[in-house]
């Protein structure tokens, strides 16, 4: 067991943990946050993205005593004060997700990459999202969704 | 008094934004697997490695004593207490059909079935000590390849004595639908054209996104089960009528369920081992699979090889079609899987008016995963059929693909009309709707730019791929069910309750799992009962909540289940207005429901639905025998299946020198009848596409010689990502239904039938001048490169060779997030 302590969501946590417990599972067995979910085993799907100290991670992919110290943000962090972020709202507006599960975690990713680039063409937001699976949407309306958070006109 | 709102003349129609949404961009959604109980334990299966196998022993000592193991259960510790899984669609009275145990006591018959359980304290003990279970095996010969399998080389089940387990065959000319193919081929080779091909349906995976996962809590007098389940109401018979539990002490619950295309349509071996398991335990159970799991053990799709003989005159009208189709079911005959190629039997004739039809179809066990409903469950691989035989015949005699099509459809003048195939398409209008996509493609002028590609010697041609469709939805008329031997009915239920605040509870038998259905019922409720969308509850998916259902599957959501809540909500306006007269002193007859309100005829007295909802509750003023309820519920059964269409229209540009496919432009114009919410119904079109576009171009379950399936995650099986796709261009045409009120029709799977012809036709199109007419799906570059070289692109000999790589390095696939 290994002691860790990081900032989740705001809230300050301390735990001891297995070497070996992954941050998807700490952050859902251990802390409840059941918002963000596992897709797969091997990194690719991304519905288990959170921010890492403001950077998007996929969280099977990284142990949680690497988030020692950290700073993590969860799909349950993202709005403040009741307020959906500006990339929930969009998602909702342009009925980009269907079945909802791998959604928290194309919403972080989207966040990360508006934060990193703030006017994607849509190659690189297609580009920019190719990490994180979705079986539902065609990723058609996750485009313009990404587009419309990011202030760009968007033609249907 | 009551406040009610102006709200528009209509919801339906309208572009309402998802209620469903709220919880799930938030995170606040409940799964399966988030559910966590006092005391709840968790399990791990050992699942064999071997196609085919005797289990020799079994030794679990090491793994019962490891750390927080509380047992390790095998199917001889089992037996029957396990019950045994239900196929409900013996397609022939004489169906082959092996036992099903969900897990088997002394031979496994496909690689991933399960031989034990582990279960302990948590998911990663279980799992640990899953590793300490020592299986000795004695390996048998396996059938894999589906030709092999159908020609009884080896069985997949020895004691059976055969692979072949139904023949179902339809002829129009013993149905008396048509005439005689055999006769029309014959006359066709005398003086005629007649193309003769054979196409390959790989096999599927659904991946939907979330991975199946079941918790049953057995304390209490009833025992409930939650699980990602397309099919509770299914899920709660086959418990009660296999274990000898009653409905009444079993609940089932499918909370938020992420994703199922046809792939959550089953009942489980996994479900039914959690619900044995925990009940033996006295303890509530997870298990909740990991994706390699999932895309080994959850049911595959599609899976046939077709046979396909067409006649047509020298001026191109189709006079006949012979189908001979080999389908594989895989070790066991699921749910429904038995009857899914069948559903394809009354598809393969299309939008098309030729006089004769033979369809045969041979199903066939193998030792691979069984196979059963993927999005469309027989129409995609008919469509396919047909689509590629059209433009094969257009081919044929040098003319335009659409000019073949436009010679042999329907037209809309000709509607209803009695199909070859023996049914009855109430209404369509494909002229309408190919004009229209023709003019969003810029047919025209993409042809023009494909003859420059061809004459400049391009490296990269441009192909041109179209595919008209129909298909049938809203399963279905329960007659026609049982005329199947299906084994159930094909109604749905709903229920309505006024509540005594003037808002609005109703309850759906039809169980969601992405499709949006809160949203589009509260706007069918809000426009029949005059309602603000808001104060409509939409509930489902719980078998204490909604009694009677039959789920969802076939696109039968909306055409039947919606059909289900107008009567519903019909019985609800007629209660009330006896009440609405007694309280206006009025004569019923005189009384009229317009907009949310009764008003009497020639007066402009009138009282909100709400307001007499808040009468009746309070029961202080009714009508004398009135009962003080304003609650209803109906049954329908749909009179009988409906038929969308469309024309969709599709460029690609394939690069001769790699073999490399991009898409260019898509376009498709879908008529499905009356739209309720055109956003829901564009994102259902948008994701059919691309799964039918990844049928195409990418996904394909691959086995290797021994039986293993190689593309076990997500590195292999290549779901599509956002930079393998593009943006669609999506229009519809709207020509009601004529069998149902609201005029709808289904659109669930329109997407993914029509898409995958439309792709292939279009990467033929462009390899036409090379020689090339045909390409094995998917469409890799490497089979487009073979078929350039001179072969079909087809290398299905090696089967393991098939495990293609994506076009992008597969290394890029976990980019993104992963840094």
């Amino acid at each position: 067991m290994m002691k860790i302590s990081l900032t989740v969501d705001g809230d300050k946590v301390s735990d001891d943990v297995e070497p070996r417990m992954l941050l998807v599972h700490y952050l859902r067995e251990k802390l409840g946050k059941t918002g963000t979910v596992v897709g797969c085993d091997t990194s690719n799907c991304g519905a288990c993205t959170v921010h890492l100290n403001g950077q998007s991670v996929k969280s099977c992919n990284v142990l949680a005593v690497q988030a020692d110290g950290g700073e993590v943000t969860t799909i349950e962090g993202l709005a403040q004060n009741g307020e959906l972020h500006p990339v929930q709202a969009a998602f909702h507006e342009c009925h980009a997700l269907q079945c909802g599960y791998c959604t928290p975690g194309m919403i972080m990713q989207t966040v990360d990459l508006l934060n990193t680039n703030p006017n994607p063409t849509e190659q690189e937001i297609r580009e920019g999202i190719e990490g994180n699976l979705c079986r539902c949407t065609g990723y058609h309306n996750i485009v313009r969704a990404v587009q419309t958070a990011a202030g760009q006109e968007t033609n249907a | 008094m009551t406040v009610v709102e102006d709200k528009p003349a209509t919801e339906i129609g309208r572009d309402r934004r998802r209620k469903e949404d709220q919880r799930l961009i938030t995170g606040r959604t409940r799964w399966t697997d988030n559910i966590t109980l006092q005391g709840m334990l968790h399990m791990a299966m050992v699942r064999s490695p071997y196609a085919h196998a005797k289990i020799t022993s079994i030794d679990t000592s090491a793994a019962k004593a490891a750390l927080n193991v509380v047992d390790v259960l095998t199917g001889a510790d089992l037996g029957e207490s396990q019950g045994v899984l239900i196929n409900a669609w013996a397609i022939t009275p004489d169906q082959l059909t092996p036992t099903h145990l969900p897990m088997p006591i002394d031979r496994v018959a496909f690689a991933g079935e399960i031989v034990a359980v582990v279960i302990a304290r948590s998911a990663a003990e279980a799992r640990d000590a899953a590793e300490l279970v020592d299986v000795d095996y004695e390996e048998l010969p396996a059938a894999l390849e589906l030709k092999d399998a159908a020609a009884d080389r080896v069985l997949a089940h020895p004691d059976l004595g055969s692979n072949k387990s139904a023949l179902w065959v339809f002829d129009s000319a013993e149905a008396g639908s048509g005439g005689d193919v055999d006769e029309a081929i014959a006359t066709a080779r005398a003086d005629g054209i007649v193309i003769e091909r054979e196409y390959r349906q790989q096999r599927l995976i659904p991946a939907f996104m979330e991975p199946r996962s079941v918790v049953v809590d057995p304390t209490g007098e009833q025992n409930t089960m939650w699980s990602a389940t397309q099919v509770p109401h299914i899920v709660r018979y086959a418990l009660a009528a296999t274990t000898g539990v009653p409905e009444s002490k079993i609940r089932v619950i499918a909370p938020d369920v992420g994703g199922g295309f046809g792939g959550k349509l089953q009942v489980t071996p996994e479900e039914w081992l959690t619900w044995a398991i925990a009940r033996r335990l006295g303890r509530p159970v997870k298990y909740t699979e990991t994706r390699s799991e999932s895309l080994i053990c959850a049911h595959h799709g599609r899976d046939q090889w077709q046979k396909l003989t067409l006649a047509a005159t020298k001026d191109g009208t189709v006079t006949g079609l012979k189908v001979d189709l080999l389908a594989d079911l895989g070790a066991y005959v699921s749910l429904v899987g038995g009857g899914v190629p069948v559903l394809g039997a009354f598809m393969f004739n299309g939008i098309y008016k030729f006089g004769s039809y033979r369809f045969s179809c041979q199903t066939v066990l193998t030792n691979k995963a069984w196979t059963d409903a993927y999005r469309g469950a027989g129409r995609p691989e008919a469509t396919f059929g047909i689509e590629r035989m059209m433009d094969e015949l257009a081919a044929e005699l040098g003319v335009d693909p659409l000019e073949v099509r436009e010679k042999n459809w329907i037209t809309h003048e000709e509607f209803p009309f009695a199909t070859v195939a023996g049914l009855e398409y109430d209404s369509g209008n494909y002229e309408a709707a190919t004009a229209k996509a023709k003019k969003n493609f810029g047919y025209d002028d993409l042809r023009a730019e494909q003859r420059r590609r061809r004459e400049s010697g391009d490296p990269v041609q441009l192909g041109i791929g179209v595919s008209t469709f129909t298909e049938m939805c809203g399963l279905a008329p329960s007659r026609v069910l049982g005329s199947l031997n299906y084994g159930a009915g094909g109604w749905e239920h709903a229920s309505v309750r006024m509540l005594a605040t003037g808002k609005v509870e109703i309850v759906t038998g039809a169980t969601a799992s992405g499709q949006g259905h809160e949203t589009a019922f509260s706007q069918i409720v809000a426009d029949r009962l005059g309602v603000p969308f808001e104060d409509v509850e939409v509930l489902h998916g719980d078998t204490q909540i909604a009694a009677k259902g039959m789920d969802t599957y076939g696109s039968r959501s909306l055409v039947v289940g919606g059909e289900a809540l107008v009567k519903a909500l019909d019985k609800v306006i007629e209660k009330a207005r006896p009440v609405a007269a007694h309280l206006m002193e009025a004569n019923v007859d005189d009384i009229e429901f317009s907009a949310g309100r009764f008003g009497v005829r020639g007066t402009d007295q009138g009282l909100a639905i709400q307001e007499i909802a808040g009468a009746v509750f309070a029961a202080h003023n009714l009508p004398d025998g009135m009962e003080p309820s304003l609650d209803s519920d109906a049954t329908y059964d749909p009179i009988a299946f409906n038929f969308p269409h469309g024309t969709h229209l599709c460029a690609v540009e394939v690069d001769t020198e790699t073999g490399q496919i991009s898409m260019r432009k898509y376009t498709c114009v879908d008529d499905i009848g009356t739209v309720v919410n055109p956003m829901i119904v564009e994102g259902q079109v948008h994701g059919g596409l691309a799964q039918g576009i990844a049928q195409a171009l990418f996904e394909e379950a691959v086995y290797d010689d021994a039986g293993t399936l190689v593309s076990a995650s997500f590195v292999d099986y290549l779901v599509p990502t956002a930079a393998d796709l593009i943006s669609f261009d999506v229009d519809h045409t709207t020509t009601p239904s004529l069998t149902n009120t609201l005029g709808t029709k289904g659109v669930g799977e329109a997407g993914t039938i029509a898409s995958t012809p439309a792709v292939v036709n279009a990467v033929v199109d462009a390899l036409r001048p090379f020689g090339v007419h045909d390409v094995t799906m998917p469409c890799t570059p490497e089979r487009v490169w073979r078929a350039l070289q001179g072969g079909q692109g087809d290398d299905l000999t090696t089967g393991a060779a098939a495990a293609h790589f994506h076009p992008a390095d597969t290394a890029d696939r976990s980019e993104g997030a992963g840094r």
